[in-house]
């Protein structure tokens, strides 16, 4: 009844304002708690009339990769400590992109590889190179072919999480993957 | 940009002044210019400080008296020629006093010596009627009461800092017999906040900083090539790690390696003709040699190991990298020709960054021992090892061009600074910047 009622005083408004701009009106409340009420008894119904069916038009797919709540939303893949092998909890995530990109032959895939602030510039570089490549080879596995792929590094350039303690660190012992 | 022309010049006879020093000091003097006009658009950014932390075992006692100058002078060059040696930790300042002691002047070296001088420094400052400034000096052994060095120099107001460096060389040169490394420039990496970055050029002493690129997205691995004219750097400015060639004098820059995937670490061959880069288009992460123009690049290793930070021995012989085919990062060699690379680190479970010393002698690198990442430099013939640091998160070492001094990356105080050691260990300094965090720093060749 609530969203009702919000209706209604919406679309009044809505008359409201449309009518400004041409003819004036008498300016008074509209009637939003009358027309709330519960409607009068209806008169007995007329026969109804035939009816013509008609097949509306089937809403476009919906592509998962959009979908917020969908398998494909979570495109993270963490990492322990100096170590490139991808934890038996990611492996799903990376068959479901995979899965998808075999389905949806257009899309392209980069996967950036990030690593923790221990350590060389450089060393870090290649480290998170390993990472994407540790995914990318997973994905491979699914069906998906090398050249869809992209796979590089950031190294320790581009930390998501600032801090210095272990908590900041594993949030940047990453794999991402970004759709193109 | 119409500036007189300035630079070394002839040993000391100050009535002559020979058309050829003239000449050949007009090469240098090009590039100097273009440099300034190329960086004059930008900001100067603000001044560095340096603290000495460490001093050598054995010590140059010297007096550099205070230059007499005819009126003001925009730089103390006396100062100058003292922070540069001080600095080295090769010299120990004898308190000249405050009275100015011109070039002509006679001087009372037995006096100098009670003193403890076993060498005196003087000099003078003069306007030319042109604006621009006569600088003399001389260098007195008060030991054996005679004069070792003197000379002139002629130079516009903006190059008296370069030209204090450059007494400063000549006096480390006479004195320990290496050559000085004041007058030289370095380059290194700012980081300002997480999206303003910037590639900066400074003197040796952290002085007169220049900016040659700004941008929103991280600069790393800047190396110079060997005529100093210039940079190749990993760029992430399109959102990935991208080579360039980067000339100083024009601000012309051409992305070299730009293939699928990473492209990093860039070094330059000895004859500047080539640079060794890491590119991970094939695969993972291995070395290859390219044009300097980044035309065909040719694979040097293939394994599944990550090979990164390729870098030349100064006889373009060997090709010193970092790897982890033997379980974990250590440090390696090939012939640059191609063959076989063979182990040189032994020590430890992480050591990282190599650079080889001038001389071929001494390697430079980071390593991982008890969390700690500290500065060790190993004699590669005696296979003798020593940590030369006090700092614990050092970072992208990298030699003098006279091998005497390494420059390297660190954090102190939860800020990035550089930090000067020599290679003994002994001489100790660190240079901090007014703002941001400093990092991989570049020594660049000596200047011509």
């Amino acid at each position: 009844m609530r969203s009702m009622r919000i209706l209604l005083t919406a679309s009044a408004t809505a008359l409201l304002a449309a009518g400004c701009a041409s003819t004036k009106l008498e300016e008074k409340p509209a009637p939003v708690v009358e027309q709330s009420k519960p409607p009068a008894p209806a008169p007995a119904p007329a026969p109804p009339a035939p009816v013509a069916k008609v097949e509306a038009p089937a809403p476009p797919p919906v592509d998962p990769l959009n979908d917020p709540g969908g398998a494909l939303a979570k495109r993270s893949v963490y990492f322990d400590f100096d170590k490139s092998l991808i934890k038996v909890e990611y492996q799903p995530l990376i068959e479901a992109h995979g899965r998808y990109l075999v389905e949806h032959a257009a899309r392209q895939v980069r996967i950036e590889g990030s690593c923790d602030e221990r350590g060389g510039r450089e060393y870090n570089l290649a480290l998170g190179q390993r990472r994407a490549d540790a995914v990318r080879e997973r994905m491979e596995l699914v069906g998906v072919t090398a050249a869809r792929i992209e796979t590089i590094s950031l190294g320790k350039e581009k930390p998501k999480a600032t801090g210095h303690d272990e908590a900041a660190w594993a949030e940047n012992r990453r794999a991402d993957l970004v759709y193109r | 940009m119409n500036r007189p022309k300035a630079g070394p010049c002839h040993p000391y006879n100050p009535r002559a002044m020979p058309k050829t020093c003239a000449r050949r000091s007009r090469c240098s003097l090009i590039l100097l210019l273009g440099l300034a006009a190329a960086l004059a658009s930008r900001t100067t950014p603000a001044q560095m400080t340096v603290e000495i932390t460490g001093v050598g075992s054995q010590q140059y006692p010297i007096a550099v008296a205070a230059f007499k100058a005819d009126s003001a002078v925009p730089q103390d060059v006396s100062a100058i020629v003292r922070a540069d040696l001080t600095r080295s930790g090769q010299f120990r300042m004898v308190e000249p006093g405050d009275a100015p002691v011109a070039e002509d002047e006679r001087v009372d070296l037995p006096q100098w010596r009670a003193r403890g001088a076993d060498t005196l420094a003087v000099g003078s400052v003069s306007h030319l009627a042109d604006g621009r400034f006569d600088i003399r000096y001389r260098l007195y052994d008060s030991v054996r009461n005679t004069q070792i060095d003197g000379i002139s120099y002629t130079a516009p107001p903006a190059e008296l800092r370069l030209t204090a460096h450059r007494i400063a060389d000549r006096i480390y040169e006479k004195l320990t017999g290496d050559k000085g490394v004041f007058a030289t420039r370095i380059a290194y990496v700012v980081q300002f906040s997480r999206t303003a970055y910037e590639l900066q050029i400074a003197d040796a002493d952290g002085a007169n900083p220049q900016t040659a690129l700004r941008s929103r997205e991280p600069i790393i691995s800047p190396i110079w090539s060997p005529d100093g004219t210039q940079l190749a750097y990993v760029s992430f400015e399109s959102h990935k790690p991208v080579v360039f060639v980067h000339a100083l004098a024009t601000g012309a820059r051409t992305a070299v390696a730009n293939f699928k995937g990473s492209n990093s670490a860039p070094a330059f061959s000895p004859d500047g003709k080539s640079l060794a880069v890491v590119l991970t288009k094939d695969g993972n992460s291995e070395i290859y040699l390219i044009g300097v123009d980044g035309s065909n690049p040719r694979r040097m290793t293939s394994n599944d190991a990550i090979d990164t930070e390729p870098y030349f021995s100064a006889d373009g012989a060997w090709i010193y990298f970092t790897s982890d085919r033997g379980g974990s990062p250590q440090i390696y060699r090939m012939p640059a020709a191609g063959g076989d690379a063979q182990r040189i680190t032994f020590n430890g479970d992480y050591n990282i960054s190599p650079r080889v010393s001038p001389d071929g002698r001494l390697l430079a690198y980071v390593s991982r021992r008890n969390d700690l990442f500290q500065i060790e430099v190993l004699d590669i013939a005696l296979n003798q090892e020593l940590t030369v640091t006090d700092t614990v998160r050092d970072e992208s070492p990298t030699f003098a061009p006279n091998g005497r001094l390494l420059l390297y990356a660190t954090e102190v105080g939860g800020r990035g600074i550089l930090a000067l050691a020599s290679t003994d260990g002994r001489a100790r300094a660190r240079i901090k910047g007014p703002n941001g965090d400093i990092r991989e720093p570049c020594w660049g060749p000596l200047v011509k």
